[in-house]
């Protein structure tokens, strides 16, 4: 089920007003935030934000078409793991 | 044999069968569109006179998207989803279920025919 239209979309107070204060003085930091639920705002393009996985906070530059998503779209919280053959014996390797 | 947009060519059944034969149309799209010209979608496609058809056409041009370009709009989302680097653009791009399934077992549709990992033989 979807959201109900008369909240709007969800973004976590605290970050918007970093956001909202970075553009206000045209500065561009990475912002550390483990709100990986909040939605991506029009505001928040051109920034990098860095989203908690659950065990380090991966950098993030929001491009246009991103916004609408959430923040943790984009932060995998799996590593991908696959068979990789090597010589004569298989081992595993992170694979992108 | 009758022609609607474009290649799709319904046959001997009911119009409304019929024209779920079009890539965008199932069936209560189908009935939307009867239903909104007033024509009866028990009709057999060989029934109906040229006057319908042409309004059915006329219909489906200005109202629908269907065939290439709804094709081509689901491959772009699908793209756009993939070069942002999204969850489910990764999926898409390994070829894994995208609405959150399991995929330690099943999700044969999306990952295609088994494929063995043999355990290889030691040498020695």
């Amino acid at each position: 089920m979807s959201r109900s239209l008369k909240k709007g979309p969800f973004i976590e107070g605290k970050l918007l007003d970093r956001i909202n204060k970075l553009n206000d003085s045209g500065e561009k930091k990475i912002i550390k935030t483990w709100s990986r639920s909040s939605t991506i705002f029009p505001e928040m393009v051109g920034h990098t934000v860095a989203v908690h996985d659950g065990r380090r906070h991966v950098p993030i530059y929001i491009s246009e078409s991103m916004v609408g998503h959430k923040l943790g779209e984009f932060a995998p919280t799996r590593s991908i793991r696959a068979h990789v053959f090597k010589g004569k014996s298989e081992s595993t390797a992170k694979v992108k | 044999m009758v022609r609607i947009a474009g290649v799709d060519i319904p046959n001997e059944k009911k119009i409304w069968v019929a024209m779920t034969y079009i890539y965008g149309i199932g069936s209560s799209t189908a009935d939307r569109i009867l239903a909104d010209l007033g024509i009866d979608r028990n009709l057999k496609t060989k029934d109906l006179s040229e006057d319908e058809l042409v309004k059915i056409r006329e219909y489906i041009e200005s109202n629908i998207k269907i065939e290439g370009d709804l094709r081509r709009e689901v491959n772009q989302n699908i793209k756009r989803l993939i070069e942002i680097n999204s969850y489910r653009g990764i999926m898409h791009r390994r070829g894994l279920p995208v609405r959150g399934q399991r995929t330690h077992t099943n999700a044969r549709t999306r990952k295609g025919k088994k494929r063995s990992v043999g355990i290889r033989k030691k040498i020695s």
